[in-house]
């Protein structure tokens, strides 16, 4: 048997491995190594665990080799099958995963606790205990709940399997409900309470599983709750506040457990989680109560009356030659139609031509920050060439032409003027180079839900269809020229 | 193992030190980051393994293995899901992103 200091100075090496890890994680240059350390520390606390184990002589290891290795080929499976697109529900998927293997590890440690008779009779050993196996479940299962809401809705929706099919062989398709009255938000307050009350009578009669399994079902609607009314558009805040909430539901497991390795990473993780939001939150110009607690995005959206002519890639390609520089502002339409591949295409014929391309990346494009920078990375668009919205603000008045794919809310000039849903955010102010090109199935509102100036001005050129086939057939209209 | 205040309170203030810790570990962070950064963070919170692994070992050693035992093992699995694909979807992003500027650079 060896000293168990050993073991514990194992796990001291892994907590500061992760220190590490998160710190690089937040520089373009050392990420990659970040994440190597992170995933390092994690292996070097699992072999501690089982050396530790293995060292006791009570190591069971057909379930435990079972469970890991289940595990790993759906994680693994799910990590290399996912396209870029899909990214945000995903990282919300994994996420409500480790909420809820805390909230189990938390709901097993007291149903075994009671098959045992291992009930602390009071004092410390018993408040401490129980109240953090308490906070665990609930913040636990409201991970769950609340990230799998989080990913139906950054889906937008779901086919209902067992429908029929249509002609194009697809099954009927339901919008993920948005619905929030204020009163809303007096039931959550109350559920909230609800489940505290019950953690104290866990407390006060432990033996009572109805309390506990009434603490899972309070936790869980209170998940469902919180997300239900925040708009598709909120959701990446909303991933990283539940993210920072599933880091601290691991320290809470650390306290039910004892092992101080959880408590270190679980909280950090939950605090880093925190900024992280609030930077996002900055990068959206919302703030975390508005997110919160006012809905948004749902419904009242303005109908569009006015109309415009549509323009021929013919037209565009024309208008394209002889410029000199171009700035591209991709938003998610272009992930949703696979564009960027063939925005790529464009964007060397014009350099072919020796005409400046560069991309302006809005913070909140994409469906997460930072997500459009990832599928451009994928397209193989140089880094370089992607600038942020500031810094390709002061080029845009100089600029020929700014081809808009797929975005909207990102570029509405009404947010200058600080009303509205969009008052106040900031935008790229495309309106500013001397053409504008749009390419958008229609001039249907976003996420937002107002209408856009900039599609009725003089110098906009309107290309209505999907995002990819009109990007193709620019593409080749510029090859005829 | 039994819990007497004293290991309560040290408890606690590993955990109140690791939350001033993580406030200032990310201070400001580029845009382009901000996805792997969040998927990369929330692989670490997958750290529960390790309570899963306590757990279903010992509630799989106590002879029968009854409704705890298979939670514990459910939550191995799902907390194993969130480290490794965690961790390799976030190796895939920055791969793709520092990938390109090696190219860059090597050209």
């Amino acid at each position: 048997m060896v000293d168990a200091v050993v073991w514990d100075v194992g796990y001291l090496v892994s907590a500061a491995l992760f220190i590490l890890g998160i710190k690089k994680l937040s520089s373009p240059k050392t990420a990659p190594d970040g994440n190597r350390l992170g995933a390092f520390g994690m292996l070097l606390a699992v072999l501690v665990t089982l050396g530790k184990m293995y060292s006791e002589g009570n190591i069971e290891p057909e379930l435990i080799v079972g469970g890991l290795a289940l595990g790993t080929l759906i994680g693994a499976w799910m990590a290399i099958r996912v396209e870029m697109t899909g990214m945000p529900e995903l990282v919300a998927l994994f996420n409500g995963f480790g909420g809820a293997a805390s909230a189990l590890v938390g709901l097993s440690e007291v149903l075994a606790r009671l098959q045992s008779g291992n009930v602390p009779s009071g004092g410390v050993e018993l408040y401490a205990t129980w109240v953090a196996i308490g906070l665990t479940g609930l913040v636990g299962w409201l991970t769950l709940t609340g990230s799998l809401m989080a990913m139906g809705k950054l889906m937008g929706g779901f086919y209902i399997p067992l429908t029929k099919k249509d002609s194009r062989g697809r099954r009927k398709w339901v919008n993920f409900p948005t619905w929030g009255p204020p009163w809303l938000n007096f039931v959550k307050v109350a559920m909230l309470i609800a489940s505290i009350v019950l953690i104290v009578l866990t407390i006060q009669e432990p033996t009572n599983t109805d309390y506990i399994y009434g603490l899972v079902g309070t936790s869980c609607l209170l998940g469902i709750l919180f997300v239900l009314p925040i708009g598709g558009a909120d959701m990446p805040v909303v991933v990283s506040l539940l993210n920072s909430l599933s880091g601290i539901a691991a320290a809470f497991t650390g306290f039910v457990i004892g092992n101080n390795v959880l408590i270190i990473a679980g909280s950090m993780v939950g605090a880093a989680g925190l900024i992280l939001t609030f930077i996002m939150c900055k990068a959206m110009n919302r703030t975390l109560p508005a997110v919160l607690f006012k809905s948004f995005g749902g419904g009242g959206k303005e109908t569009v009356t006015r109309t415009k002519v549509g323009s021929d890639p013919e037209e565009v390609a024309m208008v394209c030659d002889g410029i000199t520089s171009c700035v591209i502002i991709p938003g998610y339409g272009m992930a949703v139609s696979q564009a960027q591949h063939a925005v790529k295409e464009f964007a060397d014929l014009l350099e072919s031509q020796d005409v400046d391309v560069k991309y302006g990346i809005h913070p909140v494009a994409g469906r997460m920050p930072g997500h459009m920078n990832v599928l451009l990375a994928e397209a193989n668009v140089p880094y370089e060439q992607l600038i942020e919205m500031d810094e390709i603000n002061s080029e845009l008045p100089e600029t020929d032409v700014a081809l808009i794919i797929g975005a909207n809310d990102t570029v509405n000039p009404v947010a200058r003027s600080g009303e509205g849903p969009l008052g106040g955010m900031p935008i790229i102010d495309a309106d500013k180079a001397r053409v504008v090109v749009i390419i958008k199935r229609s001039l249907n509102v976003g996420y937002a839900g107002v209408d856009n100036d900039l599609f009725y001005e003089d110098k906009t050129m309107m290309l209505f269809g999907d995002g990819k086939k009109m990007m193709n057939e620019l593409n080749s209209a510029m090859k005829d020229l | 193992m039994s819990l007497t205040l004293a290991t309560l309170v040290a408890s606690i203030t590993v955990f109140v030190l690791a939350i001033f810790l993580g406030f200032e570990l990310i201070s400001k962070v580029p845009p382009t980051l901000h996805t792997p950064l969040m998927s990369g963070a929330n692989a670490i919170s997958g750290i529960t393994i390790v309570g899963a692994l306590i757990l279903s070992n010992s509630a799989f050693n106590n002879g029968n293995p009854g409704t705890a035992a298979w939670l514990a093992f459910a939550a191995l699995v799902m907390a194993t899901i969130n480290v490794v694909g965690g961790f390799m979807v976030t190796n895939r992003m920055l791969e793709m992103i520092a990938g390109k500027r090696k190219k860059k650079g090597g050209a």
